[in-house]
């Protein structure tokens, strides 16, 4: 199993063959302690969104962290659930936010979110415009389109020509909501199996490294842990 | 008709780091003392724990420790040409809330400022003569000294449990601590902490070309530490969860770790949480206030309490704002240059640098909010203003603060921001990064202001506070100068890729992206009324039982961190209120 570099070498076979029983001994604890499988994501039934804002998240996401190449796809690591979720709750309401008016929707882009719309509204308004764009544009849905095409799509939805200024932040809402999703705690629904977390080597909530600050270039050997105590 | 509660000798509004401090040194008097604290009651267990509190979702990005604007915000402008509009969602800089303010979920960058800083007009005059000094600056001395602050500063370090290495010990220079800094009476507390990689080769290279490298001064527990208060902190274990988040293990200096166990056992002091000052009562011949009143968000009322002593401990922001609402200092007028309050309001000049090495490791998530090496080789008393055509200086300082991939993933500028090329790029770049940052000095300008927003309301139908502001050239000057100088070390330590971020001369001020929670000024200190709100000890200018502590006192900001001269100002201004005040109440100036 996986020896802790820079450990005298004695020492570090002791620990290695110790950590050796401890990990063979995981799988059984780690099952046993193991909620039941997620809902497949075509079974889910979203709370936030209708089944064509669905489709459309769905698709949108695997786009924009798509499941080729290395590392996990926003579709294996359920960032669409998280999304779901943060728009249904505090977030998705703009709860702790200003939201008083007089609102000034067009104003200078670094004068920060003006519009009278919360994060879950923007969605709503903002999805079938860009339906409607690409029907115009390319006589189909988006979810209809094949993945070059919606990679199109999407950098047209960037520049947000077709968007009035009240969504016009859509996109870059949408990609920050999907990193999150991509990189949160799997308590909030994405990051399913923490496959992100170790996709990049980021240890989780492990929170003690003290034996680590002066281990320099050596790259630390543990995967993550989550909040509610998974391990992968 | 406002509820009214009994009589207290002082009220102090809000329980942060100062609040915390004033509490502290005046129920040593035997004094009958209450704060009144807007936000909730927060502490290490259970608000901070393990390992709930490692939730960046929660508190990083959502700023779940962080005031909500919809409970208290300000309006923003560049200039008296825009229609200011309000901060919905905090970007710029985060403002605390709740028992222990902002210094509960803080870096733990603690500095003293230069004595230079402190008598920047005086430096300025003396070396170059006032003919450098730009239009519309308005540069002031403090009207006090590093030499009378030190004993205070003192104090701070040794009640806030700072780690870190003396450079200048009583005019003696100490290999391995900051050769710049002013005199120190006694090392830090604690011994420095170990630095990780990133800051080894910052440091390596930075001897090399000549600089002086040391370890920077934190306030993070390096061993374990008993306080004057008796409040004890255990070692940090580098977890990489310090700035928008509480310490779950009582590593971190904060109000709640290193002085309110304490303050709560003392007899004569008490304190009231989600209880919102509204504003200052003043007597009716108007040079002495009664009391203040405050929204009690559990009984839904207003109430009246009354008390021989206010302090204003609130955030910066909020003290200006409460003096604005209940008319302490004449409003400042950017247009005549005439009244105090809400004059001077600036802010912190920062740049970095983002150094790529394919094949190292930094290993990022080990980290903690003030690890790392500093130089202090271009700070204020080392730069030739004349020279170089600024006024300015910063230090500099590079070591990981955590790891949380949501927000801490830099990646090669020409990286695609989404899609394949982007998730190959953090498969590629994590954990092999690393950043100098540069930290610099912002002046205070005729324009750069606070008053009331004419649109506007808070959920109490007050006035909102509004903030006119923008970069001036002379500090972007300076952070180009640092670009210069950071560029020249950056191709030294020779990494596969590197980019600069340095705002450029012209640019307008952004509220999006987090810059620094460093706003100061507003309620500045003076030798006299017509310059300032409050006298050198921060008390109010013809109000003399009233006392304003924080970064609002702050003639100019500094190029450090504000916290180490925000925690010295407090003890002077406890010390004056304990020797020199109680015994006979009256304008100590």
């Amino acid at each position: 199993m996986t020896d802790l570099p820079g450990r005298p070498s004695r020492r570090g076979f002791l620990k290695a063959s110790a950590a050796g029983v401890a990990m063979a001994l995981l799988p059984l604890s780690a099952k046993a302690q193991q909620a039941a499988a997620p809902v497949p994501l075509e079974q889910y039934q979203p709370v936030f969104f209708t089944p064509a804002e669905w489709a459309f998240v769905m698709a949108a996401t695997a786009r924009l962290i798509p499941s080729e190449g290395d590392g996990p796809g926003a579709i294996e690591t359920r960032v669409p659930v998280f999304i779901d979720l943060q728009l249904a709750g505090e977030f998705g309401q703009a709860a702790d936010w200003y939201m008083e008016g007089p609102f000034a929707p067009a104003a200078d882009p670094l004068l920060g979110w003006q519009t009278p719309l919360t994060p879950a509204e923007v969605y709503r308004q903002a999805i079938p415009v860009f339906d409607a764009w690409c029907a115009q544009t390319y006589n189909a849905a988006f979810t209809a389109l094949d993945p070059a095409r919606q990679d199109e799509a999407l950098a047209a939805l960037e520049e947000a020509a077709m968007l009035a200024p009240e969504i016009r932040d859509f996109f870059s809402i949408l990609l920050d909501n999907t990193k999150e999703g991509y990189f949160s705690d799997p308590i909030y629904g994405g990051n399913h199996g923490m496959q992100a977390w170790v996709y990049i080597g980021f240890p989780g909530a492990r929170g003690a490294f003290l034996e680590w600050v002066e281990r320099h270039d050596v790259p630390y050997p543990l995967g993550p842990v989550s909040i509610s105590g998974e391990r992968a | 008709m406002a509820r009214q509660e009994p009589r207290k000798d002082v009220v102090i509004v809000g329980l942060g780091w100062t609040g915390s401090i004033l509490g502290m040194e005046l129920s040593q008097e035997g004094l009958d003392i209450v704060a009144l604290e807007r936000g909730a009651d927060q502490d290490t267990v259970p608000e901070f724990k393990y390992p709930d509190m490692l939730d960046e979702l929660r508190y990083g990005v959502r700023l779940g420790l962080v005031l909500k604007p919809r409970n208290q915000t300000l309006t923003i402008r560049r200039g008296p040409d825009e229609v200011a509009l309000p901060f919905r969602s905090f970007g710029s800089f985060l403002p605390g809330n709740g028992v222990g303010g902002a210094g509960a979920h803080w870096n733990g960058l603690n500095w003293r400022p230069q004595p230079e800083e402190l008598k920047l007009r005086s430096h300025v005059r003396d070396n170059w003569g006032e003919q450098i000094i730009p239009e519309g600056m308005l540069l002031g001395d403090y009207p006090v000294s590093y030499d009378e602050l030190e004993p205070f500063f003192d104090r701070f370090e040794h009640v806030a449990g700072i780690s870190g290495q003396a450079g200048n010990l009583n005019g003696q220079i100490i290999p391995g601590g900051n050769p710049f800094e002013g005199r120190r009476s006694r090392d830090y507390p604690m011994p420095a902490l170990p630095v990780t990689y990133d800051a080894r080769k910052f440091a390596e290279a930075a001897a090399a070309m000549g600089y002086h490298p040391f370890k920077a001064p934190s306030g993070i527990a390096s061993t374990a530490y008993v306080n004057p208060y008796g409040m004890q902190m255990g070692p940090c274990t580098f977890c990489g969860f310090c700035e928008r988040y509480g310490c779950f293990q009582y590593s971190k200096s904060a109000p709640q770790t290193m002085i309110l166990d304490a303050l709560r056992r003392q007899p004569n002091f008490s304190y009231r949480t989600g209880a919102e000052v509204l504003r200052v009562e003043k007597a009716p011949d108007g040079k002495t206030a009664t009391g203040v009143t405050y929204w009690d968000h559990a009984a839904g009322e207003e109430v009246f309490q009354p008390a021989d002593l206010v302090i204003l401990a609130a955030y910066q922001l909020f003290n200006v704002h409460l003096m604005l609402l209940s008319g302490i200092g004449q409003p400042y007028d950017p247009v005549t240059g005439e009244g105090v309050t809400g004059k001077s309001y600036a802010y912190q000049m920062n740049g970095s640098a983002t150094l790529f090495y394919r094949d190292e490791v930094f290993n990022p998530f080990v980290g903690h909010g003030s690890n790392g090496m500093s130089i202090d080789d271009f700070g204020m008393n080392q730069i030739d203003f004349g020279r170089e055509g600024f006024i300015g200086g910063a230090y500099w300082r590079s070591g990981q603060t955590n790891g949380q991939p949501i927000r801490s993933m830099p990646l090669p500028r020409d990286s695609a921001e989404w899609g394949a090329g982007w998730k190959k790029a953090v498969g590629d770049w994590y954990g092999h990064v690393m950043s100098i940052g540069s930290h610099g000095s912002h002046m205070a300008y005729r324009g750069n202001h606070l008053d009331l927003d004419p649109t506007y309301r808070d959920r109490f139908g007050r006035p909102l506070m509004r903030m006119t502001f923008n970069w001036q050239e002379n500090d972007l000057r300076m952070n180009q100068f640092m670009r210069a100088r950071m560029a020249e070390v950056v191709a030294f330590m020779k990494p596969d890729l590197s980019q600069l971020s340095f705002k450029d001369l012209g640019a307008r001020y952004d509220i999006r992206p987090y810059q620094t929670t460093h706003n100061t000024g507003g309620h500045i200190m003076s030798e006299n009324p017509a310059e300032g709100v409050v006298n050198r000890y921060s008390q109010v200018w013809g109000m003399h039982n009233v006392f304003a502590t924080g970064a609002g006192n702050f003639v100019q900001n500094t190029q450090y961190n504000p916290t180490g001269l925000v925690g010295g100002l407090a003890y002077h201004t406890a010390d004056a209120i304990r020797r020199q005040y109680l015994s006979n109440p009256r304008p100590l100036v």
